[in-house]
């Protein structure tokens, strides 16, 4: 701490101790951090509001702990690259430079600046953002990586979106990239949404950041084409920075003897995406190679697939049963009821009169007890509330807290181990309805606590106990379809110990994989090919239907029953199972475009991959390769994934072959993600030419007696290029199998492009909204061998999980009908979205809760009010509307 | 996000709006509501196909009957947006809080009023 030199002094009254500027104040806060000996002060247990500190939990120490295991998962997540070491963009010395995580924090609402769009360096509104791409991605010159890091693109189109709405003023967003790697489902879409809404996309590598001095703004100069030498100033700099493995993940690669590549992810096979060098060592996530959320949940399940087929014969031992009381009648009795309200440390408190509210909520009608916490959903907050369920007899609860969606499960289950049904209760949502979003008025937000809460409990009031139904799962699995995807499901599961049935269409097994030969890493897929179907045929616990046609589909989760028809003879079989999983696979596109055809010489990269294997490449001058046929246009706006990857492939197959051919690839964007890009890399090594084209000046081409004729503008050149080709190869992508069909016998939904769709793009990426389907392979969107058998052992894991357990409990939120007031007008059975009612042998209508949803439609629709929807009965809302208006007229 | 709305709001939960029955929209009215909206998936979007379809059919219908008795029909009315549009609900909710309090307090309560007087 600086202070007043001594002569100073004695010449007045000023303070003595001078007190720290910024850099001193952090270099002794860094220094008081660092000191490394804990001086038990104890200062935390009392800052701590949980009570997750305490002097029992301070004292504890770390020890060693011997764990058996059948098989291991690797998950241990990736770090952000860090550009310290960049000179050239000045984010060690600027503080306007930011990585786009620090960016995600300004955009945050529980973030530095609460969500309002500032910059670092003066609080300044920026009006102009600049984001660059690939900074410690897909460069071989300083001490970054080469690969891709899959992620960047989009992270930094939906920074920019969100910038854009955040910003008060108009904001310009402009995201230099060298390619544009949106390619997974839908993504394409988002990019082209960004633009439309302002975004602007520039293809450049910016070399430099240039500090405007005295401003605080920064300078940007790059060459685009059209314009040439371009500068431009930005308030702000979003440096898009990638993925990478850190240095003590490595480290524990090595203790378990896991091998690793040269950029430290996990070697594995394509074909075993998940399996690493140690047999019973799975590994999933960024550590197998940079992928997004979705990827990484895939993986995670898969990798759970793959371990679960290890531990097949421990299935059942050493698990635990949760023992639940036997449920308390309370037909007939007062409600008794118990409202706990909850402070949400300050998420509540901060604003609402938390004791104010819990003092209301004492006087409402039947209330007996009223108790307050600071988190209710603590495990002693827990606790306590059984004791007072069980000593003040209460049969009803209504929590005062936060959103049922993440926290009614926590306290059904409380209630339910006090033998109380778990639906004799009411959440009142005073945080996210409430405290957050009226934080600006206390008065007011406590008011309105106040009629939430006087409305749960009056709903409570009327609440009743409801059965739910429990059926006996058919521990046994259709696959449909007979690829790649569909047998690694089929073998996923029936080496978990599950029958399957795989149903195929065609005569054969294999899907658009018979027509492939080697994946870019060099794997022969037609051997691999070759083994997985004999595997698959060979295999005790899998039926395989060839020439089959999935007729119709009925039944419920865990029982279904499915109607095929068999073979070339056309008969009928039934088939009964718990659970579907749908790898109905995709096509290559037919390319109409460029005389696709018309003319041998025209041929696509699967085309133009058997003739390499079949005939060479020694008769080749001159082989050139449009992108994106059948892709990322408006009828089929995704990206196919696969293309560039068989462009480079094939590329790189035909300079080894005859090393004085020339290739040029014309792309709109090379999309070799994650560890593929070594192979582009490898490609431009050797020779490879890559031109660049706008959709809106694609190539042009000629039929010519000696070749194909070519032409593209040349950005360098600054012209048109002609070029003859012994052979034009059209990249064609990927698009959506015949579906429609069988989405609508299995009730399935399907996106514009005819894909299926996922319950969740990230969180669930194989379920589908119907429970116990679930979607894998290019049904759900197009991808590679490595990645649709990820998702197949994703796919398979997740039907495990569901077939695994003997029987499930279905929601008792489903609709009943009341037969008395029944006048049999078929106006239920013609509203239900899911065709549920029906008419029985009494002539009156009757809902199957296995196969009720639980939406309501019926019951509202009803001219009798003879059907009700259980736990949001009419009373019972209407309670709520009449506890709220007490008293205003 | 954490954006704010005006705290006049009071929200009830359903499985999907096209449990909303016109009758719960009509009770609110006859208690003393200056507005109702309801809320739902975007169309095509639903969880439950079709239920938003069906309960824009029963709002329109709450819009005929309110605007019959002399209430005005523009006091209920339906929006859709999806789960991640937070900034649109924030913005539905200050928009019609606006409008409700354009066209004043429920006319049944003014008239219960003067009844008591």
């Amino acid at each position: 701490m600086p202070s007043l030199p001594v002569e100073e002094r004695l010449k007045g009254f000023e303070e003595v101790e001078l007190g720290f500027d910024p850099e001193l104040g952090m270099a002794e806060a860094a220094r008081c951090i660092s000191c490394g000996i804990c001086c038990e002060c104890f200062r935390c247990v009392a800052a701590c509001q949980a009570e997750a500190v305490t002097r029992v939990t301070h004292a504890m120490e770390s020890k060693t702990l011997e764990v058996n295991v059948g098989a291991v998962i690797l998950a241990p997540g990736s770090e952000n690259y860090n550009p310290d070491s960049l000179a050239n963009y000045h984010y060690a010395d600027h503080p306007n430079v930011v990585t786009a995580l620090e960016f995600e924090r300004i955009l945050a609402t529980g973030g530095p600046t609460v969500g309002h769009l500032t910059r670092p360096g003066d609080g300044k509104e920026p009006s102009r953002i600049a984001f660059l791409q690939c900074i410690g991605s897909r460069n071989i010159n300083q001490d970054d990586n080469g690969y891709c890091s899959s992620v960047c693109c989009m992270y930094a189109v939906k920074e920019a979106i969100v910038a854009k709405d955040h910003s008060q003023e108009p904001l310009d967003c402009a995201i230099f990239y060298m390619d544009m790697r949106t390619f997974g489902k839908d993504f394409e879409l988002y990019r082209d949404k960004a633009e439309a809404e302002g975004v602007r996309f520039k293809r450049a590598r910016v070399h430099s950041i240039d500090p405007v001095r005295g401003t605080g703004d920064l300078s940007l100069r790059y060459y685009t084409e059209g314009q040439g030498i371009v500068v431009e100033e930005f308030d702000m700099v979003v440096l898009s920075c990638g993925l990478q493995i850190p240095e003590d993940v490595a480290e524990l690669a090595g203790l378990l003897d896991v091998e690793l590549n040269r950029y430290r992810f996990v070697k594995s096979s394509p074909f075993t995406p998940v399996s690493t060098s140690r047999p019973g060592i799975f590994a999933c996530g960024v550590f197998t190679g940079p992928k997004d959320i979705p990827s990484s949940v895939v993986e995670a399940s898969a990798a759970a697939s793959a371990a679960g087929v290890t531990l097949n014969q421990a299935r059942g031992t050493e698990t635990r049963t949760v023992h639940l009381p036997e449920e308390l009648d309370v037909t007939g009795q007062e409600p008794r009821i118990g409202v706990f309200v909850c402070n949400c440390g300050v998420n509540i408190s901060a604003v609402v009169d938390v004791p104010g509210v819990a003092e209301y909520a004492a006087v409402l009608p039947n209330v007996v007890h009223v108790e307050q916490s600071l988190f209710a959903c603590s495990q002693d907050a827990q606790d306590k509330m059984k004791e007072i369920i069980k000593e003040q007899n209460l049969n009803r609860v209504v929590v005062a807290s936060c959103s049922p969606r993440t926290h009614e499960g926590l306290f059904q289950e409380t209630l339910q181990a006090c033998g109380l049904n778990k639906y004799l209760f009411e959440m009142a949502n005073i945080r996210d309805q409430n405290s957050w979003v009226h934080k600006d008025d206390p008065a007011l937000a406590t008011h309105k606590a106040v009629d939430l809460v006087k409305m749960a409990v009056a709903q409570a009031n009327l609440l009743k106990p409801l059965i739910e139904k429990r059926i006996k799962v058919n521990k046994a699995a259709l696959v449909v379809g007979g690829g790649v995807a569909g047998m690694n499901a089929a073998l996923g599961l029936a080496d978990q110990g599950y029958e399957v049935t795989l149903v195929e269409k065609e005569p054969q097994l294999g899907g658009l994989a018979t027509e492939l030969t080697t994946t870019i890493e060099g794997a022969d897929i037609q051997e691999y090919l070759h083994r997985l179907i004999q595997r698959v045929m060979e295999h005790e616990k899998i039926e395989v239907l060839t020439e089959s046609l999935i007729v119709s589909f009925a039944g419920v989760q865990g029982n279904f029953t499915t109607e095929v028809m068999v073979g070339p003879a056309m008969y009928e079989r039934k088939i009964d199972h718990g659970v579907v999983i749908v790898a109905s696979g995709a096509q290559e596109y037919q390319p109409r475009e460029y005389h696709y055809g018309e003319d041998d010489r025209v041929m696509t990269q699967i085309e133009l991959s058997k003739r390499l294997e079949r005939l060479g490449a020694s008769d080749l001058n001159q082989v050139v390769m449009i992108q994106c046929i059948g892709s990322r246009n408006e009828e089929n706006p995704n990206c196919s994934r696969v293309c560039c990857q068989s462009a480079v492939k094939n590329a790189i197959h035909i300079k080894e072959l005859n090393p004085e051919a020339g290739v040029i690839v014309l792309n709109r964007d090379m999309r070799t993600y994650g560890l593929l890009e070594d192979f582009y890399t490898e490609a431009r090594r050797l020779g490879v030419v890559f031109a660049h084209y706008e959709p809106d000046n694609p190539p042009r081409v000629e039929s010519g007696p000696d070749g194909v004729h070519v032409t593209f503008r040349d950005d360098i050149l600054d012209r048109d290029v002609t070029v003859a080709a012994d052979l034009l190869t059209l990249s064609a992508g990927m698009v959506a199998e015949d579906t429609e069909e069988l989405a609508s016998i299995l009730k399935l939904s399907r996106d514009k492009s005819g894909y299926f769709m996922e319950a969740h793009v990230k969180l669930r990426p194989v379920d589908m909204a119907k429970d116990a389907i679930f979607v894998c392979g290019t049904a759900h969107g197009p991808k590679l061998i490595s990645e649709s058998i990820s998702q197949a052992l994703a796919a398979a894991s997740r039907a495990a999980t569901f077939l695994a357990q003997s029987e499930i409990t279905l929601s008792a939120v489903t609709a009943r009908v009341d037969p008395e007031k029944c006048a049999s007008c078929l106006i239920c059975v013609r509203v239900c979205p899911f065709e549920v009612p029906r008419i029985n042998e009494e002539g009156v209508s009757e809902i199957d809760e296995a196969l009720c949803q639980g939406c309501g439609v019926c019951a509202a629709e009803c001219p009798a009010k003879a059907i009700e929807l259980n736990w949001y009965e009419d009373d019972q809302l209407i309670s709520k509307v009449d506890a709220l208006l007490e008293g205003v007229l | 996000m954490r954006l704010q709305y005006p705290s006049t709001i009071r929200i009830i939960k359903v499985p999907c709006t096209g449990k909303v029955d016109i009758i719960h929209i009509l009770r609110a009215f006859e208690k003393g509501v200056d507005g109702v909206y309801v809320v739902g998936c975007l169309e095509g979007d639903c969880r439950f196909n079709t239920g938003n379809l069906q309960a824009r059919k029963r709002v329109e219908q709450a819009q005929k009957i309110l605007e019959a008795i002399g209430t005005g029909g523009q006091r209920v009315q339906m929006y859709n947006l999806s789960s991640s549009e937070g900034p649109r609900f924030a913005q539905i909710a200050q928009e019609m809080t606006e409008k409700i309090k354009e066209m004043g307090p429920n006319p049944i309560k003014l008239v219960r009023k003067q009844k008591v007087a």
